[in-house]
């Protein structure tokens, strides 16, 4: 049966549909609307970019407290894989769901730019299909980018190996703490980055080393599968 | 029936300062019957302002080509279409200059807003914006605060609707330095079938106005700060500005968009300049029906809003539709869905009078016809200038200087350097549809959905204006900008098939600015009847002038062009060593209007180098075909600092040197203009060589960009110094 993944769209959300075509790509595709707290059986969740409920107050601030992402997280302490992309990066952190915090760039402006990450932990479901240290094309857009956490959280996610992607060197382009670009939860079934891999699944538009993230669920899926 | 009150006529003197003149008063007056209340002596300001009736150029703008085979809806609905690989898309350019001088982050944000929702009124999901920006030099502190505060507005409002802003210009000069513009374009795709119209039809059918609240912004926007020249206190006007909430917008265009699809509405049309006036008069005047208005009914901001106010805000984020009874409760469920107001505030009506209600008390009654078609056009009266009418700007490149280091100055230039620091702060990749993006090729290329043979058509976009030349001889000028566009098309291999234009001009009531908007759309029809294309569409921004006179006649040009497959695409750079480097088209270049002559201190003036036509047009078919058969891997045109200009930037992109011949290295050979003639070509030498007209110069390879004459002459810059040049010439500009 094939991998059911669901996205999630908020009123404002941007990149909901890029998510959703990455997605079908891999699996079959559903939106998951703000307002319902009924995730409807899917596999794993995709909280996409944009700006949520327009973002006017703080990145994911209010999207937080929507309906289905009380149902996200309720999945997500029982292991469901959840991916948070730039905005839903920033919604999962507001959500606790994830540690630090997403401050604006150091440069005061947006930022769209193709940059370089590399791979840092390889075992989850959402970097299952890419070696440790792989190095992804991955496009950043952003204005509230720049990861942040206190130097004692960092050094515990260092030695735990929540990192999971890091600007490679010389790339980071808005002052993230020790060139994180994504973290992970414990389990790492909670993954958030600030790249946009939706946005880098087909080479004619720059570079399809974003599918990778995509196609980890089924190499997850697989796994299970034959462990069971 | 008239309006009840004995309320007092606010009379001529306040039509005056509403902008009209006496004998527009007294027409009006003629046409109503009576005089106008308060109410409709505002709804006719508005209505019959320049911005809105075109009251001085209408009669200019018929010269314009408005008919094509590819042309799915032409000049008159809220945007133009063309078919594309059965697809419709939607394109329009619109200006925000005043708003944008006066406030630069609102105004230009509302600009964006603004063309969106034309977009979104024909059903079309828009898939890309381009800006075309003018300031003053950027050693003024106000210029360098204009561009950064419009670019972060056409961002904050781009970005966060989720609509890629692809592509663009921007160029300095000294006529811009208190009028600045601001004009935006928005291309967008439809299923042909489902194209809404703005007319409204079907007595008792409901009127509704969705999105948002209706406040007291940008009350007069349209009459006050759009039809006037700018002055020093313009500070006052910024009231007059409207603030734009891309948040609402998005909601906006998502309803409308799942609204169209169920199928639910009889007509759409957004609220832009003049608000609800020009909005529900235009759609009665298509429809040839009247309207009644309840306006108790609008949801306000301030609850204390007269009722004038209420009919000619400009609250943004706001469209009108016209619906069926019994689809009225289906749209107001999904205006819920989308958490957006939807009200209804009113119904089609027999007859030809739009009557504005406040509850049972009518407070407005006009014949449509008075307010949208009787507007009277006026007669210009162009007279071309004794001398030349803008002064020379300040010298900063001297005459004597070395060749190479004149290339340096002109690549660091802030009319040539790099976009990239203002690019960057636009999302040019939402919908994954980017295959070129800013920088990597002449225009943006968008790819569309496969059609039945599994091939990803795509679009091409472009907008330029090259206003200098069109100061210099308006009619060439305009000419150029045309066959400009057209050959940034031709570089990725599309073909043009429909323009959409953007008049920005001075007071027309002066004979020159006349002569220059008459020449100049000679020029625009004279280009589009050459490539074979209709005007789909576009606005006219007159009255930009400041207290030191009139801005640079500025004609501005979007293009959308069509490629068979998005995965054959040219790139603007040399992308590999030893391609053979060629020059196709008639491109004879002189210096005059040229940057270089801008920067050695030279006027705009003088005569611009022969057009020849049909060679042109050979030549952007050979570049247009090589590139689509994969034999033309790079390819650009030739355009402001001319040759050498052309040549350091392809170098420039991925850091491939070139090492070319000329018979001469004379100024006008390398840094000579002749728009949109002349293309810098690469690939591999065998498939060069089959590209008709092409004139092998050299090859790409190594780390230096090296210009020689045959006698062993030659200019030489290294791609870094091209890099470092480039890259900061406009980015020292910027905070």
């Amino acid at each position: 049966m094939a991998t059911r993944i669901g996205v999630v769209r908020f009123p404002g959300s941007c990149d909901e549909q890029d998510a959703l075509d990455a997605c079908a790509l891999v699996g079959d595709a559903e939106i998951l609307w703000h307002g319902s707290r009924d995730l409807g059986g899917v596999d794993a969740v995709v909280v996409p970019g944009g700006f949520s409920y327009g973002d006017y107050l703080r990145p994911g601030a209010i999207a937080r407290f929507s309906p289905v992402m009380e149902a996200v997280a309720e999945f997500a302490r029982e292991g469901g894989p959840v991916l948070g992309i730039c905005n839903g990066f920033q919604v999962l952190c507001e959500a606790g769901l994830l540690p630090g915090a997403l401050l604006a760039n150091n440069g005061l402006r947006f930022l769209c730019r193709q940059v370089d990450i590399i791979v840092e932990r390889p075992n989850t479901p959402w970097t299952a299909a890419c070696d440790a240290g792989e190095r992804l094309s991955i496009p950043v857009k952003h204005m509230s980018g720049r990861w942040f956490a206190d130097d004692d959280t960092v050094a515990r996610l260092e030695a735990e190996g929540q990192v999971a992607f890091r600007y490679a060197p010389g790339q980071n382009p808005n002052g993230s703490v020790a060139d994180i670009a994504g973290v992970s939860s414990p389990e790492g079934n909670v993954v958030g980055l600030m790249p946009h891999p939706e946005h880098a699944v087909d080479a004619i538009t720059g570079s399809a080393d974003g599918l990778k993230l995509f196609s980890s669920i089924l190499k997850e899926r697989e796994g299970v599968g034959t462990a069971s | 029936m008239a309006p009840q009150a004995e309320e007092q006529v606010p009379g001529l003197e306040r039509a005056k300062d509403l902008g009209l003149t006496e004998p527009e008063y007294s027409m009006i007056v003629e046409l109503m019957g009576r005089e106008p209340n308060e109410v409709e002596l505002a709804m006719f300001s508005l209505l019959w302002s320049e911005h809105c009736a075109y009251k001085h150029s209408k009669k200019v703008l018929r010269r314009l080509p408005t008919e094509g085979e590819r042309l799915l809806l032409g000049v008159g609905e809220n945007a133009g279409a063309v078919e594309v690989a059965g697809m419709a898309v939607a394109f329009k350019v619109e200006s925000h200059n005043h708003p944008s001088a006066v406030e630069p982050f609102q105004g230009a944000a509302t600009g964006v807003g603004g063309i969106l929702r034309d977009v979104i009124a024909l059903g079309a999901r828009p898939i890309a914006m381009l800006d075309s920006l003018r300031f003053g030099y950027p050693d003024s502190d106000r210029s360098r605060w204009l561009l950064d505060r419009a670019v972060a507005g056409i961002g904050h409002y781009g970005n966060s609707i989720g609509v890629p802003t692809v592509g663009g210009e921007i160029h300095f000069d000294p006529s811009y330095e208190s009028n600045c513009l601001v004009n935006a374009m928005c291309v967008g795709i439809a299923d042909p079938n489902r194209l809404m119209r703005c007319a409204a039809t079907g007595v008792g059918n409901r009127v509704i106005l969705m999105g948002a609240l209706t406040g007291r912004d940008g009350i007069g926007g349209a009459s006050v700060l759009a039809s006037a020249e700018l002055g020093e206190d313009d500070a006052d006007k910024r009231p007059t500005v409207q603030i734009g909430d891309p948040f609402a917008e998005k909601k906006v265009l998502e309803a409308c968009l799942e609204l169209i699809g169920e199928d639910l509405l009889v007509a759409l049309q957004d609220l832009g300049a003049a608000g609800l006036t020009s909005s529900a008069s235009e759609m009665a005047a298509q429809g040839e029906v009247g309207l009644d208005l309840d306006i108790a009914r609008i949801p306000l901001r301030e609850a204390d809003m007269e009722p004038f106010e209420i009919m000619v805000s400009e609250s943004q984020e706001r469209m009108l539709a016209i619906v069926e009874p019994s689809k009225v409760g289906a749209v107001l469920e999904i205006c819920e869905k989308w958490e957006l107001l939807a009200t209804d505030i009113g119904v089609v009506t027999e007859g030809d009078h739009m009557r504005i209600l406040k509850g049972s008390d009518v407070v407005g009654d006009i014949p449509v016809k008075a307010l949208v078609d009787d507007c009277p056009l006026y007669d210009l009266h162009p007279s071309p200038p004794e001398e030349g009418l803008y002064p020379a700007p300040p010298a900063d490149l001297p005459e004597q200087a070395e060749q190479g280091e004149t290339l340096a100055a002109l690549l660091a230039g802030p009319n040539i350097a790099s976009r990239r620091p203002v690019f960057e702060q636009y999302d040019h990749i939402v919908q994954s549809r980017t295959v070129r993006r800013p920088d990597e090729a002449d225009a943006a290329v968008l790819a569309l959905p496969a059609g039945p043979d599994g091939v990803r058509p795509a679009l091409a976009v472009s907008i330029d204006g090259n206003a200098r030349r069109v100061a210099a001889d308006p009619e060439t000028g305009a000419i150029e900008a045309v066959l400009e566009c057209a050959a940034n098309l031709a570089c990725t291999g599309a073909e043009a098939l429909g323009l959409t234009n953007c008049l920005n001009f001075g007071n027309p009531e002066k004979p020159h600015v006349a002569w220059q908007l008459i020449n100049a759309v000679e020029g625009i029809a004279k280009g589009c009847e050459a490539l074979g294309i209709p005007v789909v569409g576009g606005n006219v921004s007159l009255y930009n002038e400041g207290p030191d006179g009139p801005i640079l006649p500025t004609p501005v040009i979007g293009m959308v062009g069509e490629l068979p497959d998005a995965t054959v695409v040219s790139n603007s750079g040399f992308v590999a060593d030893g391609h053979a480097v060629a020059l196709v088209g008639p491109f004879e270049p002189n210096l005059t209007s040229s940057e270089l002559a801008a920067r050695r201190g030279k006027a705009p003036a003088g005569e611009l180098p022969a057009l020849d036509v049909p060679a042109t047009l050979a030549a952007h078919e050979a570049v247009r075909n090589g590139v689509r058969s994969g034999a033309i891997v790079t390819a650009h045109d030739i355009a402001e600092g001319g040759l050498a200009v052309a040549l350091a930037e392809a170098c420039a992109a991925a850091g491939i040197g070139c090492e070319v011949t000329l018979p001469l290295l004379t100024d006008e050979a390398l840094f000579g203009e002749a728009p949109g003639r002349g293309f810098v070509i690469a690939g591999p030498r065998d498939a060069i060589a089959t590209i008709p007209g092409a004139e092998v110069i050299g090859t790409t390879g190594g780390t230096e960009l090296v210009i020689a004459d045959r006698d062993g002459e030659k200019i030489s810059m290294t791609v870094a110094d091209v890099r470092e040049a480039r890259d900061g010439g406009l980015a020292v500009h910027l905070p």
